[in-house]
């Protein structure tokens, strides 16, 4: 193995190999919010479906925003995330993958989260104005939104070293905090004239009965827990990955130094050159 | 060297290599002309043509947008001169200035073409009572939109020009960043013809969207655009 | 983003040549005051997961004109990536001109050019454009432009045709004019001679032979055995990411 110079420590601490390599990414952490989750959206649906009363206009079809609303507040909560961690990779000192893992892994959970949020939100849509789409400023920044980050997942997915896309991802994501506000704003003013009945009226919004309030409560804890659990199972496999590839290049720095030490016996051979199996760079 | 000076001269190369090459001038002006006509055959009806003219040149604007800056680096890429750029240590804001600005000004060219090809195919004009007021919310439009077209361009052009597959990361990168401009520009030039009746002081409202969403994006373009290329 | 820094700074080249004193195996002349331009210890590289170079330790003093050769695939062109600045060194110590390729290699660049298979010129500008062009990204006068034309035989009639309509070796002498014109202190050359015929070789070999006359340091990767034995003052052999033969050691040790 290379020797390790102590002035370059610092730069090969993630190169060390780690501790012993665990079988799953469940602690006994993740199973305890696990279980709140179970627990926190079965009384979302018990009380969604079941306690809480059926809206004066809406009837029924309020229900589908107990599951609506929470899923777009904890997108924004992943996007900020994201936002958050992308800063701190770039600016810490220590520059630890494990803040662009958390970017990631939180941009992968947004976008699953908005993408839900539409469909259910066109399911709303359907059953109360009549049509599946509209072109308010909030349906439409949500969707910009929504492709924005797709874009950030295909550029976390170019390739290169870990640090390549570490710091590409985290300057895109520095990006989207400014791109998204834009976006957002430039929209608001296209549409200045809001709806009367949109979904931005029931943020909130005292009017609400206290059953329907409660039920959105509930609905937003169990989202975010549902979010912590997905993080953290998510950010560990990711970390597995990257230590996979790490070991990866231990093996694979053998096999060459191998190779090497192969073609050196006696230059008189010429068959040991057959032996050489590396893939060409 | 400073980095303007940097900059100056790698925008002066960029626009020397089109007019040997004369790319553009070839191939995406016709492009965009033929996209001018091929929205004709798609709202066939005359008066949807007028009321939506603005927002057609645009659109025009923002395909062709792609396309050069597409051109703008397979320049640098058929003999790896971004690659020598970056080896030199170039300074990455110099060149992601050069490049904006020699994008810019092709795409200055090409507004220009497009407006005309609006008059010509849709009818469009300016009301005469107050032509001095429309031309000046044109200019400024077509300045303001460009610089932030420009800027964006020339980030995700840069990010994208390296990878296989960027030819479709690149539309995907930036038409979400340039709504902005897109709403704005169309907005701003609706007021200046007067179309549905929007009157031109109406569209100083979004000449200031578009110069904050310019400001922004070539600022934090000039500081993105080095992390984002280097390795 | 605090590791952003213009080529133009000011920022001194830390000392960091104690790589030299602990290289493996006595390679390094023993002249602690010799000029060590290039100083790589241990070096492991990476393209994507596959470990291009797998500890590779090289010296190399000021005006040298190395040759490296060896197989395809033993990590050649990724050495020379590596040196101009483009790829991090994954473990290793490294240092070109005193600066540390670890936490520096931004800064490296400037004073370092590198050939690989592609030239880096602009097809549709002349010669006289690339190499102003180049020249002038640090502030070379006209005549230091015009000099290095000369020096690399493009001046004359070959100054004004577009790159895109000259010969191989053409273009290839006009990427060293550009080199020049930067002033390069470190040539990385990647099989500069291959696609050349004999002339065109010979025209590279004599241009080299000049470049290193005034003072540049030429590492050169080729296949060309024979030829470029006459270039080169020594000759290294990497193999599978590492060096495995070092004239200088044999001449060390003889």
């Amino acid at each position: 193995m290379t020797t390790i110079d102590p002035a370059r420590a610092e730069h090969d601490t993630e190169r060390q190999p780690g501790p012993p390599p665990r079988r799953s990414t469940a602690t006994r952490g993740t199973r305890i919010i696990g279980i709140g989750a179970i627990v926190a959206l079965g009384w979302l649906i018990a009380f969604g479906l079941g306690f809480s009363p059926a809206d004066r206009d809406q009837l029924e079809s309020v229900r589908i925003l107990y599951v609506h609303v929470p899923t777009i507040w904890l997108a924004y909560l992943a996007f900020i995330v994201t936002a958050v961690s992308s800063a701190m990779y770039l600016f810490s000192k220590k520059k630890s993958l494990g803040w662009d893992r958390a970017a990631g892994a939180s941009a992968e959970i947004g976008v699953t989260f908005v993408a839900v949020t539409l469909a259910v939100g066109a399911m709303w849509g359907r059953l109360t104005w009549g049509v599946f789409w509209q072109w308010d400023a909030r349906l439409t920044t949500t969707a910009l939104l929504f492709v924005t980050y797709i874009g950030y997942l295909a550029v976390r997915r170019l390739g290169g070293s870990h640090e390549q896309r570490a710091k590409r991802s985290a300057v895109l994501g520095m990006i989207a905090v400014v791109e998204i506000p834009l976006v957002h704003f430039s929209v608001k003013m296209w549409r200045s004239l809001h709806q009367q009945a949109t979904v931005a009226n029931l943020d909130g919004d005292t009017k609400m009965d206290g059953l329907m309030l409660f039920s959105l409560f509930v609905g937003v804890i169990a989202f975010t827990l549902l979010y912590v659990w997905l993080m953290l199972h998510r950010t560990r496999a990711m970390a597995m990955e990257d230590l996979l590839e790490e070991r990866g290049l231990d093996d694979a720095l053998v096999a060459r130094r191998a190779e090497a030490a192969a073609t050196t016996l006696p230059p008189t051979s010429t068959t040991t050159s057959t032996t050489t199996t590396g893939s060409d760079s | 060297m400073n980095t303007v000076a940097v900059a100056r001269l790698i925008a002066a190369k960029d626009l020397r290599v089109e007019r040997r090459s004369k790319i553009v001038t070839n191939q995406v002006l016709p492009f965009a002309g033929i996209t001018m006509v091929s929205f004709a055959f798609a709202l066939d009806k005359q008066n949807v043509l007028d009321t939506v003219a603005p927002g057609l040149v645009w659109l025009a604007t923002m395909f062709s947008l792609l396309i050069i800056v597409q051109r703008t680096f397979a320049i640098e890429a058929d003999d790896g001169a971004l690659d020598a750029m970056r080896v030199a240590g170039v300074d990455p804001r110099a060149i992601f200035i050069g490049k904006a600005l020699a994008l810019g000004v092709q795409l200055l060219v090409l507004e220009a073409m497009l407006f005309g090809a609006a008059v010509i195919f849709y009818g469009e004009s300016i009301p005469s009572e107050h032509v001095f007021a429309s031309v000046v919310l044109l200019v400024t439009t077509m300045l303001s939109a460009t610089c932030g077209l420009a800027a964006v361009g020339t980030l995700y052009g840069g990010l994208a020009a390296g990878f296989k597959g960027s030819e479709t990361l690149l539309p995907l990168l930036t038409l979400p960043a340039v709504v902005p401009v897109l709403i704005g520009a169309t907005k701003a030039v609706e007021s200046a013809v007067g179309t549905s009746g929007a009157v031109v002081s109406e569209g100083w409202q979004w000449v200031g969207l578009l110069t904050v969403f310019a400001v922004a994006a070539v600022v934090g373009g000039a500081l993105a655009f080095g992390p984002l290329i280097d390795d | 983003m605090s590791e952003l820094s213009t080529p133009f700074s000011n920022a001194a080249p830390t000392a960091s040549t104690t790589a030299n004193d602990d290289s493996a195996g006595g390679a390094a002349p023993d002249n602690a005051e010799a000029d060590v331009v290039i100083a790589l210890e241990g070096v492991v590289a990476v393209l994507g997961n596959f470990p291009a170079l797998a500890g590779l330790s090289l010296t190399v003093q000021r005006g040298e004109i190395v040759l490296l050769k060896g197989p395809n695939g033993a990590g050649k062109t990724t050495l020379l990536r590596l040196c101009a600045g483009l790829l991090p060194v994954e473990r290793g110590t490294a240092s070109i001109l005193g600066f540390d390729l670890v936490t520096q290699r931004q800064l490296v660049r400037p004073h370092v050019g590198l050939l690989g298979h592609q030239n880096g010129l602009y097809l549709d500008l002349s010669v006289r454009e690339n190499v102003e062009f180049w020249g002038r990204t640090v502030g070379a006068s006209a005549q230091e432009i015009a000099s290095a034309m000369s020096r690399m035989g493009v001046a004359e009639r070959l100054s004004d045709v577009p790159v895109r309509k000259l010969s191989a070796g053409q273009k290839r002498r006009t990427s060293l004019a550009c080199l020049v014109a930067r002033r390069a202190q470190v040539w990385l050359l990647d099989e500069p001679h291959a696609g050349l015929d004999a002339a065109g070789r010979d025209e590279l070999d004599a241009t080299l032979g000049q470049a290193a006359r005034s003072g540049a340091t030429i590492l050169v990767a080729s296949h060309e055995l024979e030829r470029a034995g006459g270039l080169a003052t020594r000759s290294v052999e990497v193999v599978a990411g590492q060096v495995v033969t070092d004239t200088n050691e044999l001449r060390g040790s003889e």
